[in-house]
């Protein structure tokens, strides 16, 4: 956990929505509600996990904040040297700036590198970008960072194909070091892994974390995963936060319906912890026409009336001391 | 149940098969150098190797063209008009006396010069505006799209023989024609490989770098595009030949003066010489087809070889 | 021949020959699939465990063989060796499909987008048995309400993009149970899934299995998995089984170093932060580059000079296991 509680990161009711256009004259008939009102702070040093399943929107709301997607409403405020700055009205060399402090790490060691480029030629355009002119010394920092990702410097002159998945994942996390980021979001950083080589990437991230004393978004459907990284972990549902809470309060002390069902569906490689499974009904929402009043209704098997039309707002509560939110009618009551 | 090797019939591709395994096992593949499998693919295609046999010979063939004949193409000498095949002019000679195997070998060059330069033209304007447009999106790949969509739809010929009407007979004309109107097909191509590239994480990597798009098109994702871009090249060259062969048949491609396979063909409109004087296109003819022929199969050869999803 | 047994593989050998070299995906494999029972077979990419069950459906490639071994289908009428079956005679294709039937990784893919849903699963019946149009509709239509899907006399006539993934995984399993088969093989049938439909699909396969006294195979590289649905594991490592017993033997006593460096690598859920997790040591080896004896030598924290010998099969009260130092391996758990 964290000393201070240094704002780095701070999100007010982010939506981003994808317009839906049909016809010959491409009308827009609608919107896919990716993002739906996200409100959150992300503190200084931590490590924030952010889950839900397919649709949820958590892969939206990380190139949202990456500015790699416009978002259509709201603001993200980022600590800049001490000045909190929306990150959507910055300037063109402010965004540059800004460049340098937020980066991300890629899903699929695939198609991460690009097959027609030396390790070298695809790491060095971003330090050519910020100013690093020589190549000597643009070969001694990719040296240095593939070390730090534990692989040997000659590797810079090799090409994608000839490193296995986990390899190139961590050439993806050397990239993203390259400009000496703040903020990395972690998109399904591990998830195309083998689970022995998930590990060793998820210790080097730890290690490199506390090294540079980086602050992580962790976005990933494995709630194993993100329990054992995370401090605080957030779970989406349909473009909204359902539940906020410090890992170890998510998991002993759950609030929101949502967060127990899915809780319960993971199978656990424990043959000691099996425990009643809840089953939801039905296939996982989509957000181009979300439920009304709270999204999760239709599933869920605690609904009661208000559910159907009132949406449900993320409300503080408190669990061993820390915070923790929740958006649910049935809360309310207590 | 016996755990005994299946006795089957031994196919042919079972013996292949227990070859490799034996060499695998003895070690000698391990040490094998690493040859560039696309090559090894391509090496393998039957087709495409006589492919390129065939269009080395005709290249050579046409561009040493001094090498192989003491004529000059030009060379009238009336008094020898539509010989038959002798030992002196081993193809014949045509309607003003000059030789046709020399006719047929300098015009070579410029049969081959047109129709890979309008490729090679065609691609240029073509991939440019497609890896730009294609990656951008929005207005300007509409507008490009709506232009090259009413290039495509209309009939190339009465394009062609319009423009050539309008500015006229020359070489250099015919070159800018073929460009002009030949390279819609090759920004659709190039702007549908870019579409596809351009959701690739390394490219979402570039961006999230701030890093220029003129930089990420041209620099980090074209050279993934050139596989399916030059196959696309080596088949227009075929075309453009054949077009070219096509109007100066008619008269209206190159001027007459300068010999190209088409021009020499256009002697054979008149219905007399097809029949007797077989000599003056037959030759042609079947260099022409062996010639786009051997392009086809290289041209295949490179998509198939290239093709990440055949086993080889 | 024990009667629970429905399919016997013995030392199954399948060999690649792309890019013209050799490559031995599958090394000597024998498993046992029993009537009514799951086994999982589960291991990282590149273990083998998809080419087995290719290899038992004789679904295999151009390029790649069966080089030795035997699958034996204990069928009503006696035993049948798959391995020597035509691969796409007559015999082969009444037993694929009716009597051993498989379901894919990604249900987006593995159903023809151009066809719809009851077209696809009619055809199978009608491959296998005698039946009119009408009442293989309406055994498509019974199947998929079986399955869980609503409305099934509207879905009957949908197309697989009208479907979400969790209900064309459902569709593929309708496709399969179709004829009611003995086995069926289940390739990673989760993977693409969400967790809450994941739990569905699971639930499914249980009824089904429990219903129809099927035998199921189960690949998968999900250990998690594997604790919930499996009665017998068999844990591939490098194209060999290098463990194989009831799921309370192999996950609470694992007797292989592979298979105990495995379990110690995965977070489990419910256990917080400090839990240890460590990762095998070294990269799985290049499959043209082999280290000589057993596979996992180079990363094994057991390794002596005996394990240049590939070990045998060494069973002990139906727990087989693989390694020299299988002894160790338990007393030091």
């Amino acid at each position: 956990m964290h000393k201070e509680k240094e704002v780095l990161l701070s999100l007010r009711d982010v939506k981003t929505y994808f317009p839906i256009k049909a016809g010959v004259i491409k009308r827009v008939v609608g919107h896919v509600k990716a993002v739906d009102g996200i409100t959150i702070n992300i503190y200084r040093g931590e490590t924030i996990g952010l889950v839900g399943e397919s649709g949820c929107g958590k892969t939206t709301l990380g190139k949202s904040i990456l500015q790699l997607v416009e978002s259509s409403a709201g603001e993200m405020f980022y600590d800049f040297d001490g000045e909190m700055k929306d990150l959507k009205k910055l300037s063109k060399s402010e965004l540059n700036d800004a460049r340098k402090k937020l980066q991300i790490v890629f899903q699929d060691p695939h198609s991460s590198l690009n097959p027609s480029f030396s390790i070298f030629g695809s790491l060095q355009e971003p330090l050519k970008k910020f100013g690093v002119k020589s190549k000597a010394e643009r070969e001694k920092i990719i040296g240095d960072l593939l070390e730090a990702v534990n692989l040997r410097r000659e590797y810079m002159y090799r090409y994608p194909h000839e490193f296995s998945g986990g390899q190139r994942q961590r050439i993806g996390i050397a990239r993203a070091l390259c400009v000496n980021p703040e903020l990395i979001v972690c998109d399904e950083a591990v998830s195309a892994l083998d689970v022995s080589i998930q590990a060793q990437v998820l210790k080097l991230m730890q290690k490199i974390k506390e090294e540079r004393n980086l602050t992580y978004i962790f976005i990933t459907h494995d709630l194993s995963v993100v329990e054992y990284i995370s401090d605080r972990i957030a779970v989406m549902y349909l473009g909204r936060i359902v539940e906020l809470a410090y890992a170890e309060d998510l998991y002993a002390h759950t609030k929101h319906p949502y967060t127990r069902a899915l809780l319960s569906a993971i199978p656990v490689a424990d043959l000691d912890k099996k425990s009643k499974r809840i089953i939801l009904e039905g296939d996982v929402p989509s957000p181009v026409n979300p439920p009304s009043g709270c999204p999760f209704h239709p599933r869920c098997p605690e609904a009661i009336e208000r559910c159907k039309t009132d949406v449900p707002t993320l409300v503080e509560y408190e669990t061993n001391g820390r915070t923790h939110y929740a958006s649910c009618h049935l809360l309310e009551k207590e | 149940m016996e755990n005994t090797v299946v006795k089957k019939k031994r196919t042919k591709l079972d013996r292949k098969m227990d070859k490799i395994k034996a060499l695998e096992e003895s070690g000698a593949l391990k040490k094998q150098k690493k040859v560039n499998r696309y090559l090894r693919k391509f090496m393998n295609n039957k087709l495409a190797v006589a492919g390129v046999i065939v269009f080395v010979i005709i290249l050579i063939a046409c561009f040493a063209a001094p090498l192989f004949t003491k004529y000059d193409p030009g060379t009238i000498d009336v008094l020898n008009r539509l010989q038959p095949p002798t030992k002196e002019h081993i193809l014949g000679t045509d309607k003003l006396g000059r030789d046709v195997f020399t006719r047929l070998l300098y015009g070579g060059q410029v049969s081959i010069v047109v129709g890979l330069g309008s490729a090679l033209g065609a691609a240029f304007i073509g991939v440019t505006l497609g890896c730009y447009a294609g990656y951008k999106g929005g207005l300007l790949d509409n507008l490009i799209m709506r232009v090259s969509e009413l290039m495509m739809s209309f009939p190339r010929i009465i394009l062609v023989l319009l423009l050539v009407t309008i500015v006229g007979q020359s070489l250099s004309n015919l070159l800018i024609i073929f460009i002009c109107t030949g390279w819609a097909s090759m920004y659709r191509m190039a702007r549908a490989q870019m579409l596809s590239l351009r959701e690739e994480e390394y490219v979402q990597a570039l961006k999230a770098f701030g890093i220029n798009d003129f930089v990420i098109a041209f620099k980090h994702m074209l050279p993934n595009a050139l596989g399916p871009i030059s196959v696309n090249i080596t088949l227009s060259t075929a075309m453009f030949i054949l077009q070219e062969t096509a109007l100066s048949y008619l008269g209206l491609g190159v001027p007459l003066d300068i010999s190209t396979w088409g021009n020499i063909l256009n002697a054979a409109q008149d219905l007399r010489i097809l029949k007797e004087s077989y000599w003056m296109w037959l030759p042609v003819g079947l260099t022409i087809s062996l010639f786009v022929l051997s392009v086809n199969f290289i041209g295949d050869g490179l998509r198939d070889s290239t093709d990440p999803t055949q086993q080889g | 021949m024990n009667k629970d047994v429905v399919l016997s593989v013995k030392n199954l050998k399948t060999f690649f020959y792309t890019n013209q070299r050799c490559n031995k995906a599958v090394n000597g494999v024998s498993f046992d699939i029993k009537r009514g029972k799951t086994l999982c077979i589960v291991g990282e990419s590149g273990c083998g465990k998809s080419v087995t069950a290719t290899s038992i459906m004789r679904l295999l490639p151009k390029l790649s063989r069966i080089e030795e071994g035997s699958i034996v289908y204990h069928s009503d009428n006696g035993d049948i060796r798959l391995d020597q079956l035509k691969k796409n005679g007559k015999n082969m294709r009444k037993i694929r499909g009716s009597e051993i039937a498989m379901i894919f990784q990604d249900p987006m893919t593995s159903l023809n987008p151009v066809y719809t849903v009851g077209f696809q699963i009619i055809e199978n019946l009608k491959n296998h048995n005698k039946m009119s149009k009408r009442e293989a509709k309406e055994e498509a239509t019974r199947l998929l309400r079986d399955m869980g899907i609503p409305l099934p006399e509207q879905r009957v006539d949908e197309y697989p993009h009208q479907y979400s993934g969790g209900m064309r995984q459902r569709a593929m399993i309708a496709m399969a149970m179709s004829c009611s088969p003995k086995v069926l093989i289940a390739d990673e049938p989760t993977t693409a899934l969400d967790v809450t439909i994941q739990a569905q699909i699971f639930e499914l396969m249980d009824k089904l299995k429990k219903e129809n006294d099927t035998a199921v195979m189960m690949i998968t590289h999900d250990m998690g998995v594997v604790a919930e649905m499996a009665d017998d594991v068999a844990v591939m490592y490098m194209g060999n089984v290098v463990e194989n017993g009831s799921v309370d033997q192999v996950l609470r006593n694992p007797a292989h170093p592979y298979t105990k460096a495995l379990l110690d690598s995965i977070p489990v859920l419910g256990c917080g932060k400090d839990q240890v997790i460590e990762p095998i040591r070294g990269v799985t080896p290049d499959p043209f580059d082999r280290p000589i004896g057993c596979q996992f030598g180079p990363r094994c924290d057991y390794y002596t000079e005996k394990c240049e010998t590939m070990p045998d099969e060494i069973t002990v009260d139906g727990h087989m296991v693989r390694c020299w130092h299988y002894k160790e391996v338990l007393k030091d758990a």
